[in-house]
């Protein structure tokens, strides 16, 4: 199997999903509701596998199967926890409410939603903020990890530079032309690809070595993969990871703004039940087949940046089928990225430029050729950064921004709970969100950032500040508590604005 | 808002698929049945049950707590 024939399966999957990209360019309105949320009309097929393949990034071929194979398949649990049912019940409680109140008051991003409601044009820009920050350094990580997949499969015949470009050209092709509804549907091959590629490998993996064979390797050095939890695998650690990624998950731009997209309740209803199955139909054989890796003896440095998965398939399956699998994981980058992309430029050119330039409102037409500069922009400020960061240029400035993407689920699972405040709660001010939203963030990233400090307190004793864990429970879990307290405590202690509005979320709000 | 039968079931059950989703009383078990181990059967079980659970909730519970103009208000 040469590189060059690797190289055209991958070229021809790309191929593909530009010309999804086109035929879906032909059906694509020149107005901004229907550039960013299709106008609002997507079917429960489109739906479940947008979100879903945009959930998936590279952790599932890679950064997932390398953790069950160095820890145990616990984390199929976790995942479990997290997107099938955590994530599910916010679809609802988030989800179905966002979609209501789009549907009514036409918003396009989680930033103007909050921003009417409350009268603040300085909420409106601090969500889209905070969305922007956590979001440039995540998109880079995808470019830096299809890069380097791409010089892996290649064996180097393909440099990291070429290959992050060659993967970053064609996403901005199609969002550029296509705008949500190019996203989506090959979102929607995509899914279907991934779904495909895993349960091919298992079933081959499983038929060609057998059970028996995979399981006593792993009795022999890992007997410990078959209990539930130890070593890595707290409970702690386990409901750190579920609740804070879950809540994250449902405030990343490219999530938060499918919520408006659907075409109707029914498809909201439908999508809600079938989550679990769907997570189950993935994340079992992808984290199943990590572990496997480690019975069947694969050797992968993953602290040196190899993957379990490609070297196991490498090894034991043909080279084409190895790099069908790499192009699955391609998708699943690709299909997250493009999405980013498209949503980063939404709250950049809407909730930020527009607003700082007293934009015309009625000018449609122009802004979604504002938005598609805003995707190149975005897309190549982050390929820029990330080629910076391999070449060594700028290693200082490139490590803290790959532990901001690193921390990005974290960073925005501290705007969950004070949205979700501000839906329910009619009692909710303007200074009860923006303290809320402020107060978490700054804790969050100075846990994450500070070195630690010893502090004798009178009274308590020595207390170390700024560690990332505390009794085994994750830094953004207390970040998330005092969100919450900090939007209901100054919220009770004062009075709306009168440019505030709770009708819009209560009164007026009406339901099918 | 005081808070129904009906509502506090669906809560109830919701709370109960969310606790047991990590079967906690499996912890440290290792026994394998058909070559997986035992806790994965449960977690294959249960997302299943999940998915049953949410699909009654959309057919009888859609709407529960959501305020809207019409009645149901805090």
């Amino acid at each position: 199997m040469t590189a060059t024939t690797q190289l055209g399966i991958v070229i021809g999957y790309l191929l593909v999903a530009l010309a999804v990209g086109l035929v879906a360019y032909r059906v694509t309105e020149a107005t901004v509701e229907d550039y960013y949320l299709a106008s609002r009309t997507f079917g429960t097929v489109v739906l479940l596998f947008t979100v879903f393949a945009t959930l998936l990034s590279a952790f599932t071929f890679f950064g997932g199967a390398d953790l069950a194979y160095l820890y145990g398949p616990e984390w199929i649990l976790v995942m479990g926890l997290m997107d099938g049912i955590l994530f599910a019940i916010l679809w609802y409680v988030i989800g179905y409410k966002q979609w209501l109140l789009g549907r009514q008051e036409g918003y396009v991003t989680l930033g103007e939603m909050l921003g009417d409601r409350f009268g603040s044009r300085g909420l409106r820009l601090l969500v889209a903020g905070v969305s922007l920050f956590w979001l440039f350094p995540y998109v880079m990580l995808q470019q830096i990890g299809a890069g380097g997949a791409l010089r892996g499969l290649t064996d180097g015949a393909v440099p990291y530079w070429v290959g992050a470009t060659l993967i970053t050209v064609f996403m901005v092709a199609y969002v550029l032309l296509a705008g949500i509804r190019g996203v989506a549907w090959t979102d929607t091959l995509q899914g279907v690809f991934m779904l495909g590629t895993v349960w091919v490998a298992l079933g081959w993996i499983l038929l060609t070595n057998g059970i028996g064979t995979i399981n006593a390797g792993l009795a022999a050095d890992h007997a410990d993969f078959f209990a539930l939890g130890g070593g890595f695998y707290s409970p702690q650690t386990m409901l750190t990871f579920a609740i804070s990624i879950a809540f994250g998950v449902a405030m990343f731009p490219q999530v938060n703004q499918r919520f408006f997209t659907a075409g109707s309740e029914t498809v909201l209803k439908r999508s809600f039940a079938l989550w679990p199955v769907l997570v189950l139909a993935l994340f079992v054989p992808a984290f199943l087949l990590g572990t496997w890796a480690q019975g069947l003896g694969i050797a992968a440095d993953i602290g040196a940046g190899e993957h379990a998965l490609p070297i196991m398939l490498t090894e034991l399956t043909p080279g084409w089928f190895a790099a069908l699998v790499i192009a699955g994981a391609l998708a699943a980058m690709m299909s997250s990225s493009d999405s980013m992309l498209l949503s980063g430029a939404s709250y950049a050119t809407r909730d930020v430029y527009r607003p700082l330039t007293s934009g015309d409102e009625t000018m449609d037409r122009r802004e979604t050729w504002i938005g598609r500069i805003g995707v190149v922009l975005f897309a190549a400020g982050a390929l820029v950064a990330s080629l910076l960061i391999e070449t060594g240029v700028s290693a200082g400035v490139g490590a803290i921004l790959v532990d901001i993407g690193d921390l990005a689920f974290g960073g925005f699972a501290q705007l969950t709970l004070p949205v979700i405040v501000a839906l329910y709660w009619r009692r909710t001010t303007r200074t009860g969100m923006l303290a809320g939203i402020i107060l978490p963030q700054v804790l969050y990233l100075g846990f994450n950032f500070l070195a630690p400090r010893l502090l004798v307190l009178p009274g308590i004793g020595p207390v170390t500040l700024f560690q990332s864990t505390y009794g085994g429970w994750g830094i953004s879990l207390y970040c998330m508590v005092v969100g919450l307290v900090t939007t209901v405590v100054v919220s009770a202690l004062t009075t709306p604005a009168p440019e505030e509005d709770a009708a819009t979320y209560f009164e007026r709000l009406s339901g099918d | 808002m005081a808070m129904d039968a009906e509502s506090l079931l669906w809560l109830l059950a919701f709370a109960l698929v969310v606790t047991l989703a990590i079967p906690w009383f499996l912890w440290g078990v290792s026994l394998r049945v058909a070559g997986l181990p035992v806790w994965l059967w449960w977690h294959i079980g249960w997302m299943v049950l999940a998915a049953g659970l949410f699909w009654a909730f959309s057919r009888r519970g859609w709407g529960l707590g959501i305020p809207t103009g019409r009645g149901d208000r805090p």
